[in-house]
């Protein structure tokens, strides 16, 4: 296998992580106002992601950025065509990031409210944002010969891309709440768990409908096979809801984003970024590679630091493994 | 306005802005993970204290600096996607290092500090904390190297018109990269070091609680902003002479230096009009010769003037840009080889005027302070907290210094190396609107200036309450489970 197809899979590793890491991280943020009645159970929800959200923020930051080394015309291509996209996804994102830190920094109500509005406000964004981003990857950008976007910044809008914003959202909304349910006790336990199973059923059609979509217009046979993983996936994965077994449900939650980020670089193979304008102005893996040498130096980099983040990172999640209910909430101590 | 202005706007604008956060964070990490230690070391509450104080305000400002970086991240392939294009094989590689290397365990070990306070052991809490703050230096080493490449293109070859990498080592050992990387963290350290002296006077000056870690604070802070002072003269040496040979077009610049003399003197202050290349009207206040000292270490050396290093560009680069569409208004128009005269040369004045600053205001708090004793006059701590602002300001003029020195250039061409390897910063915007652009300069500026009002207030607020802010005066009645830290 030559390395720029190991890089192509390396960096669809990195996409599976952050949609993931931080499919949960938003979906507990969308979910705030819902999930968390009052300001005790707020705090319990911010503070299931408090010690790990930057750290899963950074899985899209090591995406991007390993793009930009190992395929630097995809890079290029892909962020400057998506720029008002980026833009949203960069204002939530900061939005968010500044609020989990600064929200309980002043013991106000007004304070804590305004800053909620933008975590919500923060995760919908982006999380609609990433979705658009993807799918137009995969389903392809208008795009000339040089890799430069042809028409306005909204040319490459289509029906399908929305389809993809909604299958992120709908994705991180279930995702969340099995997080929630899976690191919570007492009452917001029992009603994330509901919720999940409440909207479960119809918050994941967008993702099968983006599926489809995408598999009939460059799918292969095999990839049919991870359509069906995630079906069967999410279907189980609430029936163990149902149950209360919500460690399993959220491991087959992991199983439907394994599935379906397969799937989406499956089809995407062997481009990176397909034309809609001419297929020959598809930019492909090959086109767009680094050097064999910077390759062989990434392979290196990522060889020995990925398997470390996935040690470092399990830790954490290890040291923070205890559920957090409202009675683990301290007073309010801010000067 | 075309997207090219608007571009080098947007990232002058958030890059600086990025780089407020990154020296108090990078040095008060390091700081607070040495407070932390030496209480671990000799349980004596009032290093804990310090840690617990120094670290709050650094969790303050962190949070800003990572959602500014992510921007800095995705900019070069929005704004500059022919830039990237171009510079990706060589580029692109520490970048990819910095977030693989750096910025996890960075994110990763700092939530562990944070939360980790009563879940985990004493030192390998400890750990965490060292984890994270060398993490932050480690970052800073290849964000820094990436930067220096631009400056000085090594380790690569050209193949079908593009830089490809051939060692990584010659990249990440850049002799403009390991002089400027000590100068950068140094110049972190000095900001780090006011910001201690000014928040530690204040409440030396105004209460009497916690007098001891106070005082701890306040020498600390004037021994790190002295000593980095120093490390930031003695490696602005070495870059000085490194960009004599470099990029001696930043040089001249730097000293409005117009035509070639033979000794150079170093010009301590212009007057006149200093914006127009041809010098006609510039007078300055010079010390002979010294400026061909610092070039080249020897009193009596030629440095060359502006005019004639603009003949030797055009002869090598060119007079004309090409005619190409991608250039818009540039496009066949003559190329201005001096990059901002005015800019650059106040830049490196302000950037060394303010440095002196800080390391005299931190040398004044330690005498004034010395054997106990501490001033009442207002001014003292106004001035003290004044000094907070002097080397934020000089690590901004040095960053504009450098970054608009090396105009017209984006990727300034390697006198000693691969010929082909240098591209002009108009060259590597992207095909955009100019809509997109201005709504994302506008965007982001606002958001930005809400962002920085608020995190003064936070970082004011939290600086005033001092350790009762952080540490609840009696042990209050604290459940079993209760969390140590919460949001
Ligand atoms: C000399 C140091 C330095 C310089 C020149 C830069 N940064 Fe930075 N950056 C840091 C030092 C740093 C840091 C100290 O490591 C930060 C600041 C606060 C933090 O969380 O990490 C950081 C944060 C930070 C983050 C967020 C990391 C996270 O989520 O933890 C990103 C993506 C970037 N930076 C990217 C950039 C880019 C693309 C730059 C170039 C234009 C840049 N930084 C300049
Ligand atoms: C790795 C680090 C950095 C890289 C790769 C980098 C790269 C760039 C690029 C691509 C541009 C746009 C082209 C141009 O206008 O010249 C630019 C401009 C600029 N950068 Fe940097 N930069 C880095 C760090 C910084 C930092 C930390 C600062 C300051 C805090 C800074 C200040 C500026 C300024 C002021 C401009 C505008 C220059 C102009 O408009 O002429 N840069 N830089
Ligand atoms: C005392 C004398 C100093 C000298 C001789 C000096 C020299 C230099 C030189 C020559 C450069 C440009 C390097 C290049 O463009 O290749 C530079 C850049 C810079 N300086 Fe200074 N400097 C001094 C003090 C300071 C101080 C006090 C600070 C901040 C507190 C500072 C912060 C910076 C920064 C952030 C940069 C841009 C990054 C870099 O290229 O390293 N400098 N300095």
């Amino acid at each position: 296998m030559d390395l720029a197809l190991v890089w192509f899979l390396i960096i669809a590793f990195f996409w599976l992580g952050y949609l993931f890491l931080e499919g949960f991280d938003f979906g507990v943020g969308m979910l705030l106002p819902v999930l968390g009645r009052n300001e005790t159970e707020r705090r319990v929800m911010v503070n299931t992601i408090g010690p790990v959200w930057d750290g899963n923020e950074v899985w899209l930051i090591v995406a991007v950025g390993a793009t930009f080394a190992a395929f630097p015309g995809w890079y290029a291509t892909l962020l400057s065509a998506a720029y008002l996209p980026l833009l949203a996804v960069l204002v939530g994102l900061i939005g968010r990031g500044v609020a989990f830190e600064y929200r309980g920094k002043v013991d106000s109500v007004r304070w804590r409210r305004n800053w909620d509005r933008v975590i919500v406000v923060g995760s919908w964004l982006p999380a609609l944002g990433v979705g658009l981003l993807l799918s137009w990857n995969v389903l392809g950008l208008p795009i000339d010969v040089s890799g430069n976007r042809v028409g306005s910044a909204f040319a490459a809008l289509q029906w399908e891309t929305l389809l993809g914003a909604l299958a992120i959202v709908g994705f991180s909304l279930v995702h969340g709440a099995v997080f929630v349910a899976l690191k919570t006790e007492g009452e917001i336990r029992s009603r994330a768990r509901l919720l999940a199973l409440r909207i479960g059923p119809f918050a994941l059609l967008p993702l099968l409908g983006l599926l489809l979509t995408v598999q009939l217009r460059a799918g292969s046979t095999w990839t049919w096979v991870c359509i069906g993983v995630v079906v069967v996936a999410a279907l189980l994965s609430l029936m163990r809801l149902g149950i209360g077994r919500e460690g399993q449900a959220f491991a087959l939650m992991a199983l439907v984003i394994v599935g379906s980020v397969v799937a989406l670089f499956g089809a995407l193979y062997p481009d990176v970024v397909p034309s809609t304008l001419d297929p020959a102005f598809s930019l492909t893996i090959t086109e767009t590679a680094s050097s064999p040498y910077t390759l062989k130096v990434m392979t290196w980099v990522a060889g020995l630091g990925a398997p470390a983040v996935l040690v470092y990172q399990g830790w954490t999640y290890w040291v923070f493994r205890k559920r957090i209910g409202t009675g683990h909430i301290p007073p309010v101590r801010v000067p | 306005m075309e997207v090219l202005d608007l571009a080098r706007w947007q990232f002058g604008i958030t890059t600086v802005y990025h780089f407020l956060m990154v020296p108090l964070t990078i040095g008060l990490a390091v700081l607070v993970a040495g407070m932390q230690t030496a209480w671990v070391r000799t349980g004596d509450p009032k290093y804990l204290k310090m840690t617990k104080f120094w670290g709050k305000l650094m969790m303050v400002n962190f949070a800003m600096g990572v959602v500014t970086g992510i921007v800095q991240e995705f900019q070069f392939g929005m704004s500059w996607s022919a830039y990237s294009k171009f510079v990706g094989d060589a580029f692109g590689a520490p970048l990819a290092m910095e977030g693989l290397l750096a910025f996890f365990v960075e994110s990763t070990f700092l939530g562990l500090w944070i939360f980790g306070w009563d879940r985990l052991p004493k030192k390998v809490h400890l750990a965490c904390a060292w984890a994270f703050s060398l993490a932050t230096v480690a970052s800073a080493y290849f964000i820094l190297a990436a930067n220096s490449w631009m400056q000085h293109p090594v380790g690569v070859e050209l193949v079908d018109g593009r830089p490809r990498l051939n060692s990584i080592w010659a990249l990440l050992t850049n002799n403009t990269a390991l002089a400027a990387i000590p100068h950068t963290i140094a110049g972190c350290f000095a900001v780090a070091g006011a910001f201690l002296v000014g928040v530690a006077v204040w409440h030396l000056t105004r209460r009497k609680e916690e007098r001891p870690v106070w005082r701890a604070s306040l020498k600390l802070g004037g021994w790190v902003g002295m000593i980095s002072f120093a490390a930031l003269a003695i490696t602005g040496d070495v870059q000085g002479k490194l960009m004599f040979e470099q990029q001696p077009m930043k040089m001249a610049a730097a000293e409005a230096l117009c035509h070639t003399e033979q000794p150079a003197g170093f010009s301590i202050f212009a007057y006149g009009d200093v914006a127009r290349p041809d010098c006609e009207n510039v007078k300055s206040i010079t010390v002979p010769a010294l400026l061909s000292f610092l070039a080249h270490n020897d009193f009596s050396s030629e440095v060359k003037g502006i005019g004639d290093l603009v003949q030797e560009y055009k002869a090598k680069y060119g007079e004309f840009y090409p005619v190409d569409p991608q250039l818009g208004e540039l496009s066949g128009q003559p190329i201005d080889y001096v990059p901002n005269l005015p800019v650059t040369y106040w830049g490196f004045r302000l950037m060394i005027g303010f440095g002196a600053l800080a390391a005299l205001a931190a040398a004044a708090a330690l005498w004034l302070t010395r054997k106990d004793r501490m001033p009442k006059s207002p001014w003292f701590r106004r001035a003290a907290l004044a000094g907070i602002a002097t080397p934020f300001l000089a690590n901004s003029f040095g960053w504009i210094f450098t970054e608009m020195g090396r105009q017209p250039f984006v990727v300034v061409p390697n006198p000693t190396g691969v010929d082909g390897v240098w591209m002009f910063t108009a060259r590597g915007v992207s095909g955009l609107t100019v809509g997109e652009v201005l709504t994302s300069l506008i965007v982001l500026t606002l958001v930005y200036a809400a962002l920085a009002v608020l995190e003064v207030f936070l970082l004011r607020r939290y600086a005033r309450a001092g350790i009762a802010g952080v540490m609840p005066g009696k042990p209050v009645e604290k459940s079993q489970d209760e969390l140590a830290f919460a949001y």
